[in-house]
């Protein structure tokens, strides 16, 4: 996924849509806003990020499951099998953009990039809502996608780099 | 001068502001994992170097309280697990690349070791004790006979149970804290330290007692030396590295590291013990209870601080 911090305005509707869309339990988000400023006075410089899990190629949380709850899926996205989770939270401690979060009925759970919908042939609940069209979703071996398409002539970033999880969600700057 | 503001939408109980996913069961968890492994390593150690008869307390009744603490940890752990029903699901699969999985087989594999090592003393500790079933003792009979070889089973797992500790948490990369390989020997040697500890409560030997405080003082020196290798490895590594060094350094764990852990729970007990070996009249229990405290505390700590380290971005 590409996420254009210039097209951002924060407000928000990628995390509500969400919430909706998976029905995420009061108190909880599976993406949400960052508002970065940096500069000196006047001339200060703002940025809007959508953030969610990076679904990381070198991914830590599927490393450290003891019960393979965690998994890459097809494709490059990074699930939890809730049945197969025993809460041990190991991979929440694992995440360096603490991307999960405990779900009161137990399980470990995070943005999925809306797999269901997806399968379908349909964008993430996220990227049909917003309404800046600054969230591009595909697949990015495929040179004509979305997202490939997005990337092609922008400059962009990935959160942390140096924490070497390979992170899949490029924010175009 | 350069501003630099961060505001985040996110506000999830126990993530922001910072992690706090694992309380009191997972130190507690280790502190009890690495009392077993110290126990049961010089259990097996003393019996390879036939000495079980001059260590009385550390081959026969400190291993009693070994499957007692890995019982009580590993309670401690399903406590923590946030989807307890599932916990079977850990006994389902091998996987090499996560600690907890390690960690959980092993416990399979070494209290049940621990057990058996207790059941062929059960006679020797408590002269009334009876198997009443013929096969038992058949049992008993032959686990005597092949004593020296379990003891070296025994002391390959404590290694590996008492490494695991520290490995546990510094596998996890996200964490700066936490991610050094120091800790796995730092939480190896601290576990035997604990381990010696408790077995110097129960010997009621003076020889005893004195060989063990030897053992443990060289354990408190390498803890100290590890100690200091671990903060000058973070202090010359990268901001991230340097911000969890300066939580003990300034920060708000530095009173309760340095007071605690460091001069309560490490120098003062080595000097107690050096002063006992050196002839002067201390308390038996008064170092051993101090080292106890101080590795407990230890991590805590370390598994509080932990946490609240992470990448900056
Ligand atoms: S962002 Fe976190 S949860 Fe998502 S794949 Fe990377 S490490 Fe795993
Ligand atoms: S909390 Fe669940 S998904 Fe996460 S590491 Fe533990 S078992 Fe795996």
């Amino acid at each position: 996924m590409a996420i254009d911090t210039k097209k951002c305005v924060g407000c928000g509707d990628c995390v509500v849509a969400c919430q909706t869309e998976n029905n995420v339990p009061h108190g909880y988000c599976r993406d949400w806003i960052v508002e970065r400023v940096d500069g000196t006075y006047p001339s200060l410089s703002l940025e809007f990020r959508s953030e969610r899990c990076n679904h990381c190629d070198n991914s830590p949380c599927v490393r450290c499951c003891p019960t393979g709850a965690s998994h890459k899926a097809e494709g490059g996205i990074v699930l939890v099998t809730h049945h197969k989770c025993i809460g041990c939270g190991a991979c929440i401690q694992s995440c360096p953009y603490d991307a999960r979060y405990p779900h009161p009925e137990g399980y470990v759970d995070k943005c999925t990039f809306c797999i269901h919908r997806v399968e379908k042939g349909q964008k993430t609940a996220c990227v049909d809502v917003c309404p800046t069209h600054c969230l591009h979703f595909g697949d990015l071996d495929d040179p004509n996608s979305d997202v490939s398409l997005a990337l092609k002539d922008r400059k962009w970033k990935v959160l942390a780099p140096e924490a070497g999880t390979k992170p899949q969600l490029y924010f175009l700057t | 001068m350069n501003e630099e503001l961060f505001v985040s939408g996110r506000d999830i109980p126990n993530i922001d502001p910072y992690l706090n996913i694992w309380h009191w069961q997972i130190p507690l968890y280790l502190f009890l994992g690495g009392l077993a492994a110290g126990i049961l390593f010089f259990a097996g150690f003393y019996t390879v170097r036939g000495k079980a008869d001059r260590m009385q307390a550390t081959v026969k009744w400190a291993p009693l309280l070994a499957p007692i603490a890995l019982v009580l940890g590993l309670g401690a752990l399903f406590w923590d697990l946030k989807h307890e029903l599932y916990f079977w699901q850990l006994y389902t699969t091998v996987r090499l690349d996560s600690p907890m999985s390690w960690g959980a087989w092993t416990l399979m594999v070494i209290t049940p070791l621990s057990l058996v090592w207790v059941a062929s003393y059960m006679k020797e500790i408590f002269p009334w004790w009876d198997w009443k079933f013929s096969f038992l003792n058949k049992f008993e009979a032959w686990v005597i006979k092949n004593r020296v070889g379990l003891a070296w089973v025994m002391m390959v797992y404590a290694v590996i149970l008492g490494v695991y500790t520290g490995i546990l948490l510094s596998a996890f990369n996200a964490r700066p804290l936490w991610n050094t390989s120091i800790l796995g020997p730092l939480f190896l040697v601290s576990g035997f330290s604990t381990g010696l500890a408790t077995t110097i409560l129960l010997s009621k030997d003076p020889k005893e007692r004195k060989r063990l405080s030897q053992i443990d003082l060289i354990f408190i020196v390498i803890e100290l030396f590890l100690i200091t290798h671990l903060f000058m490895g973070f202090l010359a590594g990268s901001e991230t590295a340097i911000e969890a060094a300066n939580l003990f350094l300034g920060g708000p764990f530095t009173v309760t590291f340095w007071v605690f852990v460091v001069a309560l729970g490490l120098i003062f007990p080595a000097v107690l013990e050096t002063l006992e070996l050196l002839g002067y009249h201390v308390p038996k229990w008064l170092p051993a209870v101090l080292i106890l405290f101080g590795g407990l505390m230890f991590r805590f700590i370390m598994v509080e601080a932990g946490q609240i380290t992470r990448y900056l971005y």
